[in-house]
């Protein structure tokens, strides 16, 4: 089998079992949402503030939502020796990384539609360039996925995965953060060209990760 | 050709040495039964040759693949049936076998003679949440023939399993060496184990033990095959036994 | 000679250099310090604008200088440790020493910072490029370290760090884009600025690359009492695996007459 269809097929069994359990539909959307909720309350929304911050509350909320999302997609293999089953399965390391990044990415994308458009609604926000915001979305979500599927398997196995990978994850997420933040801005009011360097700099970030991920899950789930 | 060769092997879990220097050689087509008290190091020697736990030191070559370089390669033509079922919750009984056929390369074609085989037939489009625990020991056992194992390992394989469900397993041990298979198993129904096995060894305190009786009846018996597994070490402790 | 055979306490365990070498670089390291202590609170003059301020920056440049420097040495050495013809348990003893003493002296040169900032910005704490790049370096091998404490089999581990401080390093670069185009209100490098003469003291500029010099005297002979430390460490774990695996064999022989003596009858 190749790389992509032992990649697919992992991806596959990782959306079924969400479609079949909805562990991010009923768990980790609606967190997700109850984090912008709480920013409302934080933030006075009569003085216009959350409208403001919106893009970077946005974000904030998915990162959370992130390490939510990163968290069950281990859990699924730490269940019943699966993750053993997986190590003696033959699949290619750089596949499952591949794989596993996918499912978490389809996640990801979902809940960021939903929760954009409740901030489009609930924050009073009018996009300017949908075109640029998809674009910035997209390449932020895949720095994202594969930032966390490497964490997550970094750190499976340990003990002290469930408070680790937010340590670990966080701070290097922090290039993603700024540069979803402020593209995100550029695509509800400023212009195009201030946009174009942070969609690079997301771009870049995630081809950095996801080959440091190909080429590293295998060595990593090895020693979890 | 030995499909097995261990020569001085310990392994660390962690900082206990779970298993203190292992001899152990299993040729081609041979029904090996692990045996010896709890805690002995059975199911640690089992991890070990299934490439899931690296060694400390000594030498282990497992399917012709040395694992202390590459475990990857020996785990591709081997199966191991452990104490879980390495399946998923939220995935049927058949899709978990697809899954498990196709990640091993091989074809979904495989899975459903070992459902019939199994008599998980009628569990085909049940979630393995479902599955009761002699359920889930028959899911376990298809798992691991679904990859078309050369070298079958199997933890306490009775157990959980109903009278049914042994003489299936029975079954499927004994057909091993008529389709190419090696079997190392451990047991505690030790009867049953003995009936199917070549031969028996017995661990303890993580090694072999030296004086391992061939058949528990035939006590004058010398221990032909099992010392020929592990050499000479503590003269002293065979010539104790005798005596007494 | 005579004198360490009369000691009773195990040999000194094997260092990044010999003792011959070591002794004498912390007595320099401790004079060079000292000499610095005296330019930087009494020959050097108190800046026109910045005040006595200025003398923090003696110990702050130095001390980013060396967090960078040793954030550098663990990532090389972690790369040489996951090459695997260089693999040598050695490289990440040293990834993780030096990622320690990194950690320690950013944590040093962010507080130095932020009391270097008081007095001249007029608050602890600014949104500027240099300063938040350095706060994430501190938390991207914070984890690290937390990363480095947990247990488990020495390769698979040393395999594991090795991966995640190159992970980690591949991160800073992108950091300090992504920070830098934030913001950019931080004043220019002083030291690597051409027209440096220009700018400083003559007395302060020798000041700043005395202090340069002394601090990475302080990391070599640092990182390699922290790495003699590990090698102890390692030491201890494996005298106590020997214990453990005689105490177990000897328990198991302990047991085995009985046994043998039940099964023979």
């Amino acid at each position: 089998m190749s790389i992509w269809s032992e990649a697919r097929l992992v991806a596959g069994k990782d959306l079924r079992i969400e479609a079949r359990s909805k562990v991010a539909l009923t768990q980790v959307l609606p967190f997700g949402a109850i984090v912008l909720l709480l920013f409302a309350f934080a933030l006075d929304p009569d003085r216009g503030i959350l409208t403001k911050a919106a893009p970077g509350l946005f974000w904030v909320a998915v990162l959370l939502a992130t390490l939510l999302a990163v968290a069950r997609a281990f859990s699924i293999e730490e269940q019943h020796g699966a993750r053993d089953a997986l190590r003696m399965s033959g699949l290619d390391g750089g596949a499952v990384f591949l794989g596993k990044m996918a499912a978490i990415a389809v996640e990801l994308l979902a809940l960021e539609l939903v929760l954009g458009l409740g901030v489009v609604v609930f924050y009073d926000i009018r996009i300017e360039r949908v075109g640029v915001l998809l674009l910035a979305a997209l390449a932020a979500t895949l720095g994202l996925a594969a930032t966390g599927t490497l964490y997550g398997v970094l750190a499976a196995g340990l003990r002290v995965r469930e408070t680790l990978v937010p340590l670990l994850l966080l701070p290097v997420l922090a290039p993603v953060m700024l540069g979803a933040t402020r593209s995100f801005e550029a695509a509800l009011g400023g212009t195009t060209s201030d946009a174009w360097p942070w969609i690079e700099l997301l771009g870049l970030f995630a081809v950095i990760y996801v080959t440091m991920g190909v080429l590293a899950f295998g060595p990593l789930l090895e020693e979890a | 050709m030995s499909v097995v060769c261990l020569r001085s092997v310990v392994c660390l879990l962690g900082r206990f040495p779970a298993l203190t220097g292992i001899d152990l050689t299993v040729d081609e087509g041979e029904i090996v039964l692990l045996s010896g008290p709890n805690g002995a190091g059975k199911t640690t020697l089992l991890r070990v040759l299934a490439g899931l736990l690296p060694i400390h030191s000594g030498e282990a070559e497992v399917l012709g693949h040395d694992l202390a370089l590459d475990r990857r390669s020996a785990r591709r033509s081997l199966a191991l049936v452990g104490h879980e079922t390495g399946c998923y919750d939220d995935l049927t009984v058949a899709e978990n076998l697809r899954f498990a056929a196709r990640a091993s390369g091989r074809g979904t074609d495989a899975v459903a003679p070992v459902l019939g085989r199994l008599g998980l037939e009628r569990l085909a489009g049940v979630t393995h949440a479902r599955l009761s625990a002699g359920q889930r020991r028959r899911l376990s056992l298809a798992a691991a023939l679904v990859r078309d194992p050369e070298l079958l390992l199997l933890d306490e394989p009775h157990a959980g399993l109903d009278a049914d469900g042994r003489e299936t397993l029975d079954a499927v041990l004994a057909a091993a060496p008529g389709e190419g298979r090696t079997v190392v198993l451990v047991s505690h129904e030790l009867e049953r184990a003995r009936a199917l096995a070549d031969r028996e060894v017995v661990i303890s305190g993580g090694r072999v033990q030296p004086e391992t009786p061939v058949r528990p009846e035939t006590e004058v018996d010398p221990p032909a095959p099992v010392a020929a597994a592990s050499p000479a070490e503590q003269p002293a402790v065979p010539d104790v036994s005798v005596a007494t | 000679m005579t004198t360490s055979t009369t000691r009773t306490a195990p040999p000194a365990p094997a260092g990044l250099f010999p003792r011959a070498v070591s002794r004498p670089l912390g007595w320099v390291t401790l004079v060079a310090l000292a000499v610095l202590v005296l330019f930087g609170l009494g020959a050097t003059p108190a800046d026109a604008i910045q005040g006595d301020a200025v003398r923090l920056l003696y110990l702050h440049v130095p001390t980013a200088w060396l967090a960078y420097l040793a954030f550098g040495v663990t990532s090389l050495a972690s790369a040489l440790y996951l090459w695997p013809r260089t693999r040598r348990q050695a490289y990440d003893r040293i990834a993780g020493a030096s990622a320690e003493l990194g950690v320690v002296f950013t944590g040093l040169t962010l507080v130095m910072g932020s009391l270097w900032g008081r007095p001249i910005w007029g608050v602890w704490w600014a949104w500027d490029a240099r300063l938040v790049t350095t706060a994430v370096l501190f938390f991207l091998y914070l984890g690290y370290l937390a990363l480095r404490r947990v247990p488990g089999s020495a390769d698979g581990n040393a395999k594991r760090n090795s991966i995640a401080a190159l992970i980690a390093f591949l991160d800073v670069p992108i950091v300090h884009f992504s920070v830098t185009w934030w913001r950019t209100l931080h004043q220019q490098g002083t030291v690597f600025n051409s027209d440096l003469n220009a700018k400083i003291h003559g007395s302060m500029a020798f000041t700043l690359w005395w202090g340069v010099l002394a601090f990475t005297l302080l990391f070599v002979w640092l990182l390699d009492l922290r790495y003699r430390l590990a090698v102890l460490e390692d030491g201890l774990a494996d005298a106590e695996l020997d214990l453990a695996i005689a105490e177990r064999v000897s328990a198991d022989d302990a047991t085995r007459e009985p046994v043998a003596d039940g099964s023979a009858r």
